[in-house]
């Protein structure tokens, strides 16, 4: 662990959760995850596909509830607040979504205004200022607005839905994958967003992503799940935690192997299992 | 470390294999199934009563469910009246009763026929559209990103067409009474040549305002299940085009099967009614 990191995470943590686990009739997602998150640090959460990433970012804002565990934030316990309280607490994150989540009945700028406009946070010519200062900021071309998502492209969308998220100016940002699927230009220009909102509104993030690239550029701290259907009883989910320079010489071979993208033995793996499934 | 001979934790749960797990399972489902929809419903009056939606949301949805159906309802309306006319006329002309022609397609068209069909026409149209429109909400997590803002979602997606389909079925439903009256009694007069005068007598007779009022009745218990069913199949959609289809098709299907149970129950309620107020008369519906 870097000496910013080791520093950041001796502060009281905004966001804990406690010994969480999240199964979803029979399958279970998460078990026994202890994981912290201060203020002003950004934690990209790596792991292969459907080892829990994006259920334990719905965890956090409370779009989830765990099936056992607790989830605090700012020493709050999120499953004890009422319905008020819990739109106020969302209202201190900002989530891009994967595929954006864009309303597509909306235009652009009704979309970037509408937490805007749904908690009357001010009157319209305000509005207009935010929408239009968070779409500049997020490099999008004037005239843009007045589009539909249907219209846009990947790499457009997604830095609509990051304008959405910071319209609110939220303490904490999350992201879901938000370089999947983009070209490597459109990745780098959405890497650059995610540290200039970072460092320029000193928020806590925490980014989901495969791309090591994005790890290299934006992660204070790098957090590793393991998926819960191939790990022992007893044995952690989380396999490392710790710095992004530290990832290549990380002790547990899988987090070396997944940095690398090494299959290593995966695909016996796989055809193992299809094998024993048969 | 090699984790393939490690035991996973979940084949602790492995999935029930016995016919009788099986059958509990689906008993276990649809309890809850039932549950969940009668809570969706009970939020979903709730929100009506504790804040009314924005202008700028209702509007476009009711422009939706009222306005664009216009079209649908008053053909399938026109429609069955000259199908009631051309089926009927043949009957009641051996009979000696060609006359009595319109008190026949009009009861049957205000009492039943006007409200089952529109609703059925509704069902299919705006039903299944908001279910496929909610589904894919659901599956590209527009659903999640409303929460995610700080807005219920069944305050702002289900409550402005719930209330569309409450208020503007009933009026879809006169709009297909009417249609249906001109359609049987054009076909009536004009093609199967009975008394103009005499059929309108007769049907001025015979159908009273409560019978169109019971009509209009019934179509508020069809425009609300509508709204509910296609919403909550809708919210509860599986992930892909598979999962939008599926409930956008049970939309239809159960709603169609809603209404018609309604329409029943409805039916006995109302002549339970009628006969206690009137107990010489045969009842209304």
């Amino acid at each position: 662990m870097t000496q910013d990191a080791a520093d950041l995470s001796t502060d009281h943590p905004l966001i804990e959760l406690e010994n969480v686990s999240m199964r979803f009739r029979q399958q279970g997602v998460l078990r026994g995850i202890n994981l912290t998150f201060h203020r002003g640090e950004t934690v990209c959460v790596i792991g292969e596909s459907g080892c829990g990433k994006t259920v334990l970012l719905k965890l956090i804002i409370g779009l989830l509830r765990p099936t056992t565990g607790v989830v605090r934030f700012d020493g709050v316990n999120i499953a004890e607040l009422n319905a008020r309280e819990l739109v106020k607490l969302r209202l201190r994150f900002g989530f891009l979504f994967q595929g954006a989540a864009l309303f597509d009945s909306l235009n652009v700028y009704d979309n970037v205004a509408f937490g805007l406009r749904e908690h009357h946070v001010c009157d319209e010519p305000k509005v207009r200022e935010i929408v239009l200062a968070r779409l500049q900021e997020a490099g999008l071309p004037a005239g843009l607005e007045y589009k539909k998502p249907a219209e846009l492209s990947g790499g457009q969308k997604k830095r609509v839905g990051l304008a959405r998220a910071l319209a609110l100016d939220p303490e904490v940002m999350l992201y879901d994958e938000p370089t999947t699927g983009l070209d490597p230009i459109m990745t780098d220009v959405i890497n650059e967003l995610i540290l200039q909102t970072q460092k320029s509104h000193e928020k806590a993030g925490i980014v989901v992503t495969h791309e090591m690239k994005t790890v290299q550029k934006v992660a204070d701290r790098v957090v590793m799940l393991y998926p819960l259907s191939r790990i022992g009883r007893g044995e952690p989910q989380v396999i490392y935690n710790g710095s992004a320079e530290g990832l290549e010489r990380a002790p547990d071979r899988r987090v070396r192997q997944f940095v690398r993208g090494e299959a290593g033995e995966r695909l016996r793996e796989m055809a193992q299992n299809r094998g024993s499934d048969a | 470390m090699s984790t393939t001979t490690l035991k996973p934790d979940d084949e602790a749960l492995r999935k029930p294999t016995t016919p009788v797990h099986r059958l509990g399972e689906h008993v276990f489902d649809l309890v809850a199934e039932v549950g969940n929809f009668a809570l969706f419903s009970l939020q979903t009056i709730g929100w009506i009563l504790r804040k009314r939606p924005r202008w700028s949301v209702l509007t476009p949805i009711f422009y939706e469910i009222g306005v664009q159906s216009v079209t649908v309802v008053a053909i399938t309306g026109t429609f069955i009246g000259m199908v009631l006319a051309v089926q009927a006329h043949h009957q009641f002309a051996m009979m000696g009763l060609a006359t009595r022609l319109g008190s026949v397609i009009n009861i049957s068209l205000v009492r039943e026929l006007g409200p089952v069909l529109a609703a059925t026409m509704l069902a299919g149209r705006v039903g299944s559209s908001m279910a496929a429109e909610l589904g894919t909400m659901r599956v590209t997590e527009q659903i999640d990103a409303l929460t995610a803002l700080g807005t219920n979602p069944v305050h702002y997606l289900v409550v402005p067409r719930f209330l569309g389909c409450l208020l503007l079925i009933p009026l879809l439903t006169l709009m297909a009474d009417f249609m249906g009256v001109i359609g049987g009694a054009v076909i009536s007069t004009r093609v199967m040549g009975v008394d103009s005068f005499a059929y309108w007598k007769h049907s001025r007779d015979f159908v009273e305002w409560l019978d169109i009022m019971a009509g209009v009745f019934k179509s508020f218990f069809f425009g609300a299940t509508i709204a509910l069913i296609s919403c909550h199949r809708g919210f509860n959609s599986s992930a892909g085009a598979e999962g939008v289809g599926k409930a956008a098709t049970e939309a239809f299907v159960l709603s169609f099967i809603v209404i018609l149970f309604l329409d029943f129950l409805l039916g006995l309620g109302w002549n339970s009614v009628y006969r206690s107020i009137w107990p010489e008369d045969s009842g209304l519906l």
